[in-house]
């Protein structure tokens, strides 16, 4: 449970357009610190947009992004600074395939963070071994599952120290049998307490690992809730009709 | 007629394999140079400031779109004139001036594809770490833009060692030179085709070098 309710993203009539399509029509919504969200939606109703927006990588059309309290929109603010604050897993993993495993988690922490190599290493093989790819720390990423190469992925983004994750898809691309040690993964992650957006198909992983669950649809969050309330007693007709054909 | 093609080989063949050592000396340099010369224009290329990449449009377009041999008269007769200052070059200098920025123009394109081929989720992970754009685009971007076009730039240095070929006429000494040098000695048709030989025989091996090169990367990947 959250009691202090610090906020850490705040996102005000957020709109983006690709050309005349809108795909997100104004959403507003809080994430605070420490919390687990789940996004839930239908595809190409802008759940991915909206999470690619948090950290700009897609440039909103319309609206503001605060990330602790720093305006990311206008431009005027140190989007890589912010950007090492906010981790983010992508749906297709886009691990670094020219660097070694550990390069691929030491790289942005020296250059960016002018970490020593020792230290780098050291904090990255600890990573490592909390995921089970230690003894793959000198391969090159094609040697390694699907599984393996996200649970990379997570570490990789975890090496910045952020201050919240943004999980895109991130078991949508994986064999059936990888699908499982990810989401462990993701789940000890929420354990420790870090704040985590996640979009997902995963019904059972978001109604588990939740504190609280969006339905994205048509561009909004057209209802949010508990995970209980919005699996179990989903109010809006869209989300009813939604998880019939899901669950 | 005159003496045959291998006496005059054996006679000469010193002259030939000075010629050709300018020929791999010139290509290198134009391509070594012209390669570094080319990422940065391949980065404003993909500028999305309309200027900088109008720019860098023009001065591919003008590179590719007109003949090497112009390219280098205005580089030999006009730059000099123009811009005193550059006095400084030898003549042999300006025409390899030319030849680099000629081959820069078509190592551009070629890293742009390199460049364009890398999945765009590479550049967004890098990113979305906190990596500033020029980190991203030397570490994780331009390694693997070189891998992928690696034998294009292989094809471009096989290319560019039949276009030195026109640098004899500025009397630079390359292969294309040893013919203005033994045609003095009364010997007319046998240097040109001694000097197609063995440009063919470089050639003809570099390629074959490339192919080994494309079958090993397609190999790691």
């Amino acid at each position: 449970m959250i009691n202090e309710k610090e906020v850490i993203i705040e996102v005000v009539d957020l709109k983006k357009n690709f050309g005349d399509l809108e795909v997100l029509k104004g959403i507003n919504e809080k994430i605070y610190k420490g919390e687990v969200v789940s996004i839930i939606g239908a595809s190409g109703g802008g759940k991915s947009t909206f999470l690619r927006c948090l950290n700009m990588l897609e440039v909103p059309t319309g609206g503001h992004v605060y990330f602790e309290g720093n305006e990311l929109v206008d431009g005027t603010t140190d989007l890589d600074a912010h950007r090492q604050k906010i981790g983010m897993v992508f749906q297709h993993f886009n691990v670094f395939p020219h660097l070694t495993v550990l390069r691929n988690i030491t790289i942005t922490p020296m250059l960016e963070k002018g970490m020593s190599k020792e230290e780098a290493e050291k904090e990255a093989m600890d990573l490592l071994k909390m995921v089970g790819l230690e003894d793959k720390a000198n391969e090159y990423p094609r040697k390694l599952s699907g599984g393996q190469k996200q649970r990379l992925a997570i570490v990789r983004a975890l090496a910045m120290h952020p201050d919240v994750m943004l999980f895109d898809e991130p078991t949508s691309a994986l064999d059936p049998e990888m699908v499982k040690g990810v989401l462990e993964v993701i789940k000890d992650l929420t354990d420790t307490g870090m704040t985590c957006v996640i979009v997902t198909h995963e019904m059972g992983f978001a109604k588990t690992v939740s504190d609280r669950v969006l339905f994205i649809d048509d561009g909004l969050v057209m209802e949010e809730g508990t995970p209980e309330e919005l699996f179990d007693h989903p109010q809006n007709p869209r989300t009813q009709e939604f998880l019939s054909k899901v669950l | 007629m005159g003496p045959g093609l291998i006496e005059v080989w054996m006679l000469y063949y010193p002259i030939f394999l000075k010629g050709l050592v300018g020929t791999l000396k010139y290509a290198a340099i134009a391509v070594f140079f012209g390669t570094l010369l080319g990422c940065f224009i391949a980065i404003l290329h993909l500028s999305k400031n309309k200027i900088i990449n109008a720019i860098a449009v023009v001065y591919v377009n003008v590179l590719r779109g007109t003949p090497l041999l112009v390219q280098m008269y205005i580089a030999y007769f006009f730059l000099p004139m123009a811009f005193p200052v550059m006095n400084a070059l030898s003549k042999e200098q300006y025409v390899i001036l030319s030849l680099i920025l000629n081959s820069s123009a078509y190592v551009s394109e070629i890293i742009r594809g390199g460049i364009t081929s890398v999945d765009k989720g590479q550049t967004e992970a890098a990113r979305s770490l906190g990596m500033s754009s020029k980190n991203c685009m030397m570490q994780i971007i331009m390694p693997q833009a070189v891998k992928n076009i690696l034998p294009s730039l292989a094809n471009e240095y096989i290319a560019m060692i039949k276009e030195t070929s026109l640098a004899g006429t500025f009397m630079c000494y390359e292969l294309m030179y040893t013919r203005t040098l033994l045609a003095n000695k009364f010997l007319m048709w046998q240097p040109l085709f001694i000097i197609a030989g063995i440009y063919l025989v470089v050639t003809l091996v570099l390629s074959f070098f490339v192919k080994l090169l494309e079958k090993r990367l397609a190999a790691s990947d």
